[in-house]
């Protein structure tokens, strides 16, 4: 069972073991698509596939959010991965098991995967 | 779209466009009297009059992009399929509420889907934001209120790795305990 009371214990020790608010600040981004267009093409696994695998390997430093339409939407769900000092990567017709690509390539490895991206489709 | 989670999502995402604070998403399956209501509450920044009587027109839209917005008026169709409809009450600086019906027992009617995974999902990417999910099935409520969690979390993020493990198993574990069926665990 799971209880409001655990998160007490969780707080305890993400103090402990890191200083959030800086690490927070200085990390990679990953920014899903979520308008109607990309809602419908399959952005909500594609992002849940995100937060698993993110937690997965304990990445505390890549933060998750949403933008509305990207402007593309035959090639939804699209995810755009900003790293500080990098150029913006926008990956297209993403699915789960890219994410779990994409994760242990781009994020963990710093590898773009480029047949995954924008730029193979033009 | 294949589930009404989508669509709930596709308007939860209006209401964070609308510079909401705090969401409310209040889902009833009541089936004694076979109707199902979602009301989706923001206190973002409202609409007026006029704009609320076109906004359920597909090719209304307050973006700046291109000329179509198809969340609300897809949603509306999928409720009156099922001999519902759909409502929006809303004010400028106070907020927007959207209210759907369905019978919840008609053949068209899709189902809910992965409830969990869209509001855990909401509450991930937008860690800053409150949500207050409550979800109403046999006479049995779940509540999940980020404002609860953040006062026992205190400066941790609600984006936190930890956090997201435990809102999941939190949420699955709450939605299986009002949807039914045997608990084998």
């Amino acid at each position: 069972m799971k209880s409001l009371e655990q998160l007490a214990a969780i707080r305890k020790k993400a103090l402990d073991t890191v200083n959030i608010r800086t690490e927070r600040t200085e990390g990679t981004r990953v920014v899903v698509g979520m308008a109607t267009c990309g809602i419908a093409a399959g952005a909500r696994p594609v992002l849940n596939a995100f937060t698993d695998e993110i937690s997965k390997r304990n990445l505390s430093s890549v933060t998750i959010t949403q933008t509305g339409c990207i402007g593309v939407c035959r090639l939804e769900p699209m995810v755009e991965i900003y790293t500080p000092g990098q150029e913006k990567v926008t990956y297209v017709n993403m699915t789960a098991e890219k994410v779990a690509e994409v994760v242990h390539s781009h994020l963990v490895n710093g590898i773009v995967i480029n047949q995954y991206t924008i730029g193979a489709m033009a | 779209m294949r589930e009404l989670s989508l669509h709930i999502l596709d308007i939860i995402q209006n209401a964070i466009t609308a510079q909401a604070k705090l969401i409310t998403l209040d889902i009833i399956e009541d089936r004694q009297n076979n109707w199902l209501t979602v009301t989706i509450k923001d206190n973002g920044k409202g609409m007026d009059e006029a704009f609320v009587k076109t906004v359920l027109d597909p090719f209304c839209t307050s973006r700046k992009t291109r000329k179509v917005g198809l969340g609300l008026s897809l949603f509306r169709t999928a409720a009156q399929y099922c001999e519902g409809d759909l409502t929006i009450a809303s004010e400028v600086g106070v907020g927007t509420t959207v209210t759907v019906t369905f019978r919840l027992g008609h053949i068209d009617r899709a189902p809910m889907g992965d409830m969990g995974g869209t509001v855990v999902g909401l509450i991930i990417m937008n860690p800053t934001l409150d949500f207050c999910y409550g979800h109403q099935c046999n006479a049995q409520t779940f509540t999940l209120d980020t404002r609860e969690i953040r006062a026992q979390l205190g400066d941790v993020p609600l984006n936190y790795p930890d956090v997201v493990e435990w809102l999941k198993a939190y949420t699955a574990e709450g939605l299986e305990n009002i949807v039914g069926g045997v608990n084998t665990k």
